[in-house]
């Protein structure tokens, strides 16, 4: 255990387990609620294409799936709440051509790739300072907006009509939400990979929906519960020799199958 | 116990004045030549088939869905400005009946408003929540999730919710459609109660039956709108071709609303 805190890359991945667990928990929680899980997957497969194009450009790709990943938010949550025609068919017809787009600019790209493949499964062991200052910021910012507008957040996630009824900017709301979507989503691209963001997006929420009734509550408990998972997985990695994205996915995918198990069986039994 | 109602009071016409109103989704024409004046503390009740458009005209009201054509005036007002006097009850369905939330935390929602953004709730709305969850006798409920309530104590306190913004208009959508004989009478004890107080109610229902005893006024909708202003479901209302829950007539309605006509 000591020995795997001397070296720094290990310090840095356990620090951005921290961070991302933070957005996490925060935005997790309205993703599950909300029941956006499919459109925030199709954000960060899309952000792929960000990342393709950034490594063709030559510049930081962390810059490139920023862009992609807040251009496919925004329109993606266009799509879902102005067309009336099977939204969720458009957002997987541009989840798959952004991952497209990012396959076919790393093949025009001369040279070297392997770098190509961090972003799909993550690589929190190659964190850099930077990335943390990233995360750190993206931190700050989930925390904020949603302490300002947790009440607003709490009414449109549970009644939109009657939030609308109220005056409230539904609308507004809505694109703040998805941007911090989008940017949770990069920076868990990091931590886990684009492919199984989803898992750490929506498990730690997911389980605390289960046994908690309170939003609040459930946002404390999913911080704490992904924190749990990236740490675990993270050490569990190391010493078995694993990939450790995949490892904080099964982590959580076991926690959560075991919950929904524990939930069933207290079902049953009264309280 | 009479609401304290806003400083608005002076407005002294119809609370809400409909003139030739069309309204529909896209090219779907969903309400056609509606005409409609709602009083002060009326109560009224509005009947007709689901899919007439009872949903929707709660909707334009709300200004939530704006008009092909034809006006629509609230308190004098446009329908957007005026959602501050109105209190909506939605449809049942449209909730996650697990979603995890404090009965209190609901009604809370009823305080909110542009001008309420940045500003966290106040021992003056959480006394407004309170008093409105005794009006609807769920007072000691409050610290509950909404999940463990049963049906119709959901409903309640949507009710709650919608009075907690002291309006002057309710408007309920099919609010006893899924709960049992017993909390339905319950409600439409309550919603009479909530009338005598002062606040001028507009419930839309495809159950005539119910509604028939306890509202002061009643209509028929589908489509096109029979309203005069009377307890009494005339034979017009149900003609042939209009398509109103025929079924009621063979009923025995609990009190009398049908107006005699030979044929019958």
């Amino acid at each position: 255990m000591i020995e795997m805190l001397s070296y720094g890359f290990m310090r840095n991945a356990l620090l951005a387990g921290v961070l991302v667990s933070l957005a996490c928990g925060v935005i997790g929680t309205l993703v599950v609620l909300k029941r956006m899980v499919f459109i925030s997957g199709g954000v960060a497969h899309t952000a792929y294409g960000g990342v393709g194009l950034a490594f063709y450009l030559g510049v930081n790709p962390i810059l490139g799936a920023i862009t992609f990943s807040l251009a496919a938010s925004l329109l993606m949550g266009y799509i879902q709440r102005k067309t009336r025609q099977r939204p969720d068919t458009l957002i997987g017809v541009m989840w798959a051509i952004g991952m497209a787009i990012g396959i076919i600019f790393a093949d025009l790209t001369p040279g070297y790739k392997a770098d190509l493949m961090s972003y799909l499964f993550g690589s929190i062991l190659a964190v850099t300072s930077t990335d943390l200052w990233l995360m750190l910021i993206v931190d700050v910012i989930v925390v904020v907006v949603v302490a300002l507008f947790f009440k607003e957040f709490q009414a449109t996630s549970f009644d939109e009509t009657f939030a609308r009824a109220r005056n409230l900017p539904v609308d507004l709301l809505y694109i703040i939400l998805i941007t911090m979507i989008g940017l949770s989503v990069v920076m868990l691209m990091r931590v886990v990979g684009l492919i199984m963001i989803i898992a750490l997006l929506t498990v730690p929420a997911a389980i605390g929906a289960m046994f908690l009734k309170h939003m609040g509550k459930i946002m404390w408990l999913a911080t704490g519960l992904s924190l749990v998972f990236t740490t675990g997985g993270l050490i569990l990695s190391y010493f078995f020799n694993l990939t450790s994205g995949a490892t904080i996915i099964l982590v959580s995918g076991t926690a959560y199958l075991i919950s929904l198990l524990v939930r069933r069986l207290c079902k049953r039994c009264p309280e | 116990m009479r609401q304290s109602l806003s400083n608005e009071k002076r407005f002294s016409g119809p609370l809400v004045e409909i003139t030739q109103l069309n309204a529909g989704y896209d090219g779907e024409t969903i309400l056609d030549d509606i005409n409609l004046n709602i009083e002060r503390e009326d109560f009224i009740g509005l009947i007709g088939p689901n899919g007439g458009g009872k949903t929707t005209l709660l909707k334009v009201i709300l200004g939530l869905l704006p008009p092909k054509k034809g006006t629509v005036r609230v308190m004098g007002e446009s329908p957007q400005q005026a959602r501050r006097y109105i209190g909506y009850v939605p449809q049942f369905t449209v909730y996650d009946s697990d979603f995890p939330i404090s009965v209190r935390d609901v009604v809370r929602m009823g305080r909110l408003g542009p001008a309420r953004l940045f500003k966290p709730y106040t021992a003056h709305d959480d006394a407004i929540v309170n008093e409105r969850l005794d009006w609807v006798e769920l007072g000691d409920q409050k610290d509950r999730a909404l999940s463990e309530l049963s049906g119709g104590q959901r409903q309640r306190v949507y009710i709650a919710r919608a009075l907690a913004g002291e309006p002057e208009l309710l408007l309920l959508d099919e609010p006893t459609i899924s709960v049992d004989v017993e909390a339905r009478t319950h409600i439409y004890d309550l919603l009479h109660k909530i009338n005598e107080l002062g606040v001028t109610i507009l419930l839309v229902s495809h159950d005539l039956n119910v509604i028939s005893s306890y509202v002061k006024t009643i209509g028929c909708l589908n489509r096109t709108l029979h309203y005069h202003g009377e307890k009494q479901v005339t034979a017009e209302m149900l003609k042939t071709g209009y398509n109103c829950p025929v079924d009621l007539i063979a009923h025995g309605l609990p009190h009398r609303v049908l107006a005699e006509h030979e044929g019958r």
